[in-house]
């Protein structure tokens, strides 16, 4: 244990995700070392995030005004939503830079055994951005694990009616891969989702 | 412990109960094993795509698993799935939130990490098998289920006789709290009284007398899993969250 105020940055350091109580004392030791300006930074950029971040009304992603960057852009195609988990997917599909569309971010999967069931998830929000028809495609690129599978399932159930096409996110074999290594699960759908070769 | 392995090393069958993020990548999985009952263990590196794992330790899978015995965590070395129940669950919502019931069931009713369930493992497979195969109305699995693990630990609901006094049946009363039918001398204030259907799709469920249970009329199963849900509710502390999301056929 440290006196006072040290003590106090390791805590607060060893609640942030992934910083166990080593890293947080290396990570306020050195933030003692160096110099007065670059802590104040930090500390300021801290406080700005809290301030002017919040979250995008229409499609949940982080934004700094009423709407975010994505949701604004007349550049985008309004006829596509790609439906994600978190805002760190939105930012994932923009770096293959093979996405046009907007985005939907629904704040997680469902997940019964954590008691996150699909009120809890902004599928509601969803539904209304579908209601007047804009949207033609709504690809569902939730985590390829089962709840982010069985959530894919209850959209495109919940979204039938709607008439919109609903596609969900090939997954298969990783690129670089040996085949013999894949599961069979992954192998599976691998075969399920296989395309013909153009020649 | 086989003789060829070594020390710290050891084997086992199992059902992925739950899987939780840890750091950058890692995840713990709560697993149902066969011979070492419930054991929580690292899967390092399992979140990137490129992991030997792939998605052999999703939820509901049933696997042969080899762990390093670790202070706190075991560490998961290699798996091999027997069957890939998650995977079929996924494909339908009804059946993945009453998988997830099961699950939560299965790491409720132990309470003690390393002890052994032999039992209840059994009944987890084989009730995982049943959802996945449509072999019945899933509502009915899961009420089979609830029941013969709650049996299992001890907590078998009296079905003819008054649980309380032991009057032979059969009685109309049901009392969640006083563990089942009750006479009406013993018969506490709330107790339900359901119909004597519904006793007894309890009671077959509770045997694995599926013809019986399989003929059953739908208002009459609403009414069994009812029981079965308040029941088992009733029995796990803080309740089962996962049920709260069951969709009610
Ligand atoms: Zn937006
Ligand atoms: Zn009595």
């Amino acid at each position: 244990m440290y006196e006072g105020v040290v003590q106090d940055l390791i805590d607060e350091l060893g609640k942030l995700p992934g910083i166990g109580p080593k890293s947080a004392q290396r990570i306020a030791f050195h933030l003692l070392g160096v110099d007065a300006d670059q802590v104040r930074r930090l500390a300021e950029v801290l406080l700005q995030v809290k301030e002017r971040v919040r979250f995008c009304t229409v499609c949940g992603n982080v934004a700094e005004a009423d709407r975010c960057r994505i949701c604004t852009d007349p550049r985008r195609d309004a006829s596509v939503l790609c439906v994600v988990e978190e805002p760190k997917d939105v930012i994932a599909i923009e770096r293959t830079r093979e996405f046009h569309g907007r985005y939907h971010v629904l704040g997680g999967a469902i997940s019964p055994i954590d008691g996150i069931g699909p009120e809890d998830l902004r599928i509601r929000e969803l539904l209304q951005r579908l209601a007047d028809g804009a949207v033609k495609e709504l690809i569902i690129a939730t985590d390829p694990n089962l709840e982010g599978e069985a959530t894919a399932t209850y959209l495109a159930r919940i979204v039938a009616p709607l008439g919109v096409r609903v596609t969900r996110l090939a997954s298969g074999l990783p690129v670089g891969g040996d085949l013999e290594y894949a599961d069979e699960v992954t192998l599976g759908r691998a075969l399920e989702g296989r395309r013909a070769l153009d020649v | 412990m086989g003789h060829n392995e070594p020390v710290g090393l050891y084997r086992d069958d199992a059902v992925v109960l739950r899987t939780q993020k840890l750091g950058e990548a890692d995840r713990i999985i709560t697993l149902l094993t066969r011979r070492n009952g419930r054991v929580r263990a690292v899967a390092k590196g399992i979140r990137r795509t490129s992991s030997k794992f792939g998605a052999r330790l999703e939820p509901a899978t049933h696997v042969d698993v080899q762990l390093y015995l670790g202070r706190s965590l075991d560490i998961i070395t290699q798996v091999e799935t027997r069957d890939v129940f998650g995977e079929r669950l996924r494909r339908d919502y009804g059946s993945y939130t009453m998988g997830s019931a099961m699950l939560e069931t299965a790491e409720r009713l132990t309470a003690e990490e390393r002890e052994p369930a032999l039992r209840l493992y059994l009944l987890l497979v084989g009730a995982l098998r049943a959802l996945v195969e449509r072999r019945h109305d899933p509502r009915l699995v899961f009420d089979a289920f609830a029941l013969r693990a709650l049996a299992n630990a001890g907590y078998q609901p009296a079905l003819g006789e008054c649980a309380r006094c032991g009057a032979p049946g059969p009685h109309r009363w049901f009392s969640v709290a006083g563990g089942g039918t009750v006479c009406s001398t013993c018969r506490p204030a709330g107790a339900a009284s359901p119909s004597a259907e519904a006793i007894d799709v309890l009671r077959a469920l509770l045997v694995g007398d599926w013809a019986t249970a399989d003929a059953s009329e739908s208002a009459v199963r609403r009414e069994a899993s009812g029981l079965t849900a308040a029941y088992l509710q009733w029995h796990l502390e803080h309740g089962l969250r996962s049920l709260r999301l069951v969709e009610q056929g």
